[in-house]
């Protein structure tokens, strides 16, 4: 299989993809945390949650996050572009610790650190299947 | 009724029955999203040869894609609800990591991806990696 070379620029929709899901979600859930309990009763209360200032922060960079995440997947494998995203975990947990002040263990720091070797082996290896002729003709 | 605790306290099945419909979602819509994808090609090019407006056209006129982004709502409907009861520093690695293990099984059944020893082999770092995240 040939391990094709990103540009620059394509680094750069990675780099996107990574950084815009956990901000996202972090500003979810700073918009979540401060709403009343919602119950599963009352699911209606999730599209008026919609439309708070942080939840709608937290949709506009997940917008950005997938615009760059459909780039992303049309030049490169799901199993490629994935686990790219899993690097946000370490974002995640800096932002929940600095930001929101939660409570982060060593185990769970440890969790993140095995979490980004995986992403560090598959960044490693091909973008992208490479199809033989006949699967193409196939499809 | 709110579970303001970790996974440990509020209990693994609650905690369990809200993440699971993240990732059985997340999954469906990801994979369903990354055909339409390979079905469109290359969007650099296209936007190269027919400008953004034309790039925008090959995805929304995709019905593969409109299928994915239904999903991909409903797991973002699950993760408001999951996040209105556990941590953001456990729904969103949890959610995240597992929903990449689940994408490697359905893209080599689905997508027919060559899903090597090398990405096997994040898959377990990424779940040992979470239950870690999770105690």
């Amino acid at each position: 299989m040939a391990h094709e070379r990103l540009k620059p620029q394509q680094y750069l929709i990675l780099g996107l993809v990574a950084l815009c899901a956990p901000l996202g979600d972090t500003c979810l859930d700073r918009g979540m945390i401060n709403l009343p309990s919602i119950s599963i009763h009352h699911l209606g209360l999730l599209i008026a949650a919609v439309f708070t200032p942080w939840v709608a922060l937290g949709i506009a960079l997940l917008i950005g996050f997938f615009a760059s995440y459909l780039t992303a997947l049309s030049w490169a494998d799901l199993t490629y572009v994935l686990p790219a995203t899993a690097f946000g975990n370490v974002i995640v947990e800096l932002l929940s610790r600095f930001w929101l002040h939660e409570s982060i263990s060593y185990q769970r720091w440890f969790g993140v650190l095995l979490i980004t070797v995986g992403v560090g082996f598959v960044a490693h290896g091909p973008s992208l299947t490479e199809k033989s002729a006949t699967e193409e003709s196939a499809q | 009724m709110t579970i303001p605790c970790p996974l440990w306290h509020s209990g693994f099945w609650t905690a369990t029955a809200l993440i699971a419909p993240i990732i059985l979602c997340s999954t469906t819509g990801e994979v369903l999203t990354a055909a339409a994808m390979k079905s469109i090609g290359d969007l650099d090019e296209i936007r190269a040869h027919s400008g953004l407006k034309g790039a925008i056209r090959a995805v929304i006129t995709c019905p593969l894609f409109f299928a994915g982004v239904g999903f991909l709502a409903l797991a973002f409907f699950a993760l408001l609800l999951a996040l209105n009861h556990l941590p953001l520093s456990l729904v969103a690695p949890a959610s995240a990591s597992l929903t990449l293990v689940t994408n490697a099984i359905a893209a080599k059944i689905f997508l027919k991806e060559n899903v090597d020893r090398r990405r096997w082999t994040a898959a377990i770092l990424v779940c040992i990696g979470v239950y870690f995240l999770a105690h």
